[in-house]
């Protein structure tokens, strides 16, 4: 761990920091003089050394002062009383000057009031490099030097910590920045990953979302879904252990999601939207990183799918006639809210021509009951991603979630002398005892969830199929984002 | 930017304890043997074949099961079988 500098006192009497890139600096460089006549006084000058030219500055080069003094205006004005701050005001205000530095009539040409500029310390492109150089860095992380010969994004992918694709290194500014996208501490434990079951904090979090490639305003959504996924409901751990191609998709709704640039539209289930690309690719690579989930190891999937690389989008609960599926889940309305459902890749239903909401709901329950295999149910969980124009056709029939719903899941339900081992030719069915029952849904109470994303043009649906449902396997789960 | 070159490491950086196993016994005769049924399909029949197989050596077999094959197993059921068995055989197949 790097240790803090400590912070230097300030000299007795007006401290005064500027810079020479600054309109209100230059108005008041003759108040300076006047105070200087009048007050024991310090100025400090963070850019240019020769500004002012009188009273003769301090130059701040490495802005240690304004660092650790918290400066975020210049001009700001400072009264020292053996070496402790006891009054300050920012930009000039001329009763605030002379309260701060009981001079009276400074500036007298001077307007009253004229707001100053930012503060170099506070520059967005030194800020993060000055709170690792000055600061109490509170990141436990092992730091690794990286040789001047070696390429450190291949250095990373040597050591078996990238998905397959190139990672951002998490350099300590990187994932300080990354950091400040949270209110939470950075030693804070957010959940306990499988399969090595491993406590992970909140700055691996915050390492795995820098090499994912995230915005700090992502951060939140990230940790939610790390708490999600390490649930013994969601059951991370058969994920990764399980032959089938599944992996954690992560379904997210509410302001917060417009607030981050999601897309909600056209491409929303594809590439080329930030944020929906590197959230579930965090996710993942703490599973990889932190938990121990490497394919080949505990992964052991017979092909997996490309959504494993991450899977996550935005629902258009703006324009969604019915709803958005974290409400279906108990989540007050406008909430910012994850729902994590263990999916595969998505299958497109096409029904171009059905105006009758019972002829489309036909349509996507044709597409619902081949899901994995026609003959299986029970025992899969599935999410419809609908497309604005299939929406609109139950929309315009006045048909809300329920119904759709229900409307749907009526032509999911077939004997079970059809779904039994051997119906059909097929070897593949369900156990002899099903035989007898006159009627069998493709799923359970719940099993079938729906959500609105996509753009105006087409008339289509995604099917997004599960895993072993239930208590047997995995249960969506929702969590509203913690920030 | 700073130019530093130094990452923070992305992994647990857990130390892995590693514990010796235990000798091989010479023969089964008379021990207690664990087999876990972990609750996929037809695993019973399998268990089955290994119980008879193993009891005409003269072990004592006893059989546990997981509520489910996705899940580890119950720290309970481990410790339960960690107790009442000298052996137990661990295999996987899907």
């Amino acid at each position: 761990m790097h240790s803090p500098i400590a912070a230097p006192t300030l000299p007795d009497g007006i401290v005064v920091i500027v810079k020479e890139e600054c309109a209100t600096c230059h108005a008041v460089e003759r108040v300076l003089r006047e105070l200087d006549d009048q007050a024991p006084l310090t100025v400090y000058t963070q850019d240019d050394p020769r500004f002012p030219e009188t009273p003769t500055p301090i130059h701040d080069a490495d802005l240690s002062i304004s660092w650790h003094h918290r400066i975020e205006t210049v001009p700001t004005v400072l009264r020292v009383v053996d070496g402790v701050e006891v009054e300050r005001t920012v930009g000039w205000h001329r009763d605030e000057w002379t309260r701060v530095t009981g001079v009276d009539g400074l500036g007298a040409d001077l307007p009253a009031i004229r707001p100053g500029c930012g503060s170099l310390s506070v520059d967005p492109d030194l800020v993060d490099e000055l709170n690792v150089r000055f600061g109490a860095s509170t990141l436990t992380s092992r730091r690794i030097d990286v040789a001047d010969a070696e390429d450190e994004i291949e250095m990373m992918f040597t050591r078996g910590w990238t998905d397959g694709l190139p990672v951002v290194p998490p350099t300590e500014e990187r994932v300080m920045r990354m950091l400040t996208g949270t209110t939470r501490a950075p030693s804070d434990i957010v959940a306990t990953v499988p399969p090595d079951l491993v406590d992970v904090t909140v700055e691996k979090v915050a390492v795995a979302a820098v090499m994912a490639g995230c915005l700090p305003e992502y951060l939140p959504w990230v940790l939610t879904a790390v708490e999600a996924a390490c649930t013994n409901e969601f059951n991370m751990h058969g994920l990764l252990a399980t032959t089938m191609p599944v992996g954690p998709v992560l379904v997210c709704s509410g302001p917060g999601t417009r607030a981050i640039g999601m897309n909600s539209g056209g491409n929303a289930l594809g590439q080329g939207n930030r944020a929906n690309s590197t959230i579930g690719r965090a996710l993942q690579l703490v599973v990889r990183n932190v938990g121990g989930g490497r394919p080949g190891e505990v992964d052991r999937a017979t092909h997996g799918s490309p959504g494993k690389i991450g899977f996550c989008f935005a629902e258009n609960d703006v324009e969604s006639p019915y709803g958005t599926l974290a409400v279906e889940h108990g989540i007050e309305p406008d909430v910012d809210a994850i729902t994590l459902f263990a999916g595969e890749g998505t299958r497109c239903v096409v029904d171009q021509l059905s105006r009758e909401p019972d002829s489309l709901a036909r349509s996507l329950a044709a597409g619902l009951q081949a899901m994995h295999h026609p003959k299986l149910v029970l025992g899969f969980d599935a999410i419809l991603v609908m497309g604005p124009e299939h929406a609109r056709v139950f929309a315009d029939a006045g048909w809300g979630r329920e119904q759709i719903l229900a409307g749907i899941s009526e032509h999911l339900n077939r004997p079970g002398s059809e779904l039994v081992r051997g119906a059909d030719g097929m070897a593949e069915g369900l156990p002899e005892a099903f035989g007898e029952a006159p009627s069998l849904p493709k799923f359970r109470p719940g099993g079938l969830m729906l959500t609105h994303a996509g753009n105006g043009t087409g008339l289509f649906s995604e099917i997004i199929a599960g895993w072993a449902n239930g208590d047997v396997g995995s249960k969506p789960v929702t969590r509203a984002v913690t920030y | 930017m700073s130019s530093t070159r130094t990452i923070l490491d992305p992994t647990s950086e857990r130390n892995v304890a590693e514990r010796e196993r235990l000798a091989r016994p010479a023969s089964l005769e008379g021990l207690t043997v664990g087999l876990l049924d972990i609750s996929k399909p037809r695993g019973d029949v399998f268990l089955d074949q290994l119980e008879t197989r193993l009891v005409g050596v003269g072990a004592n077999v006893k059989r546990y099961r997981k509520p489910t094959f996705t899940k580890p197993a119950p720290v309970d059921l481990r410790h339960e079988i960690s107790v009442e068995c000298q052996v137990v055989i661990e295999a996987l197949a899907d």
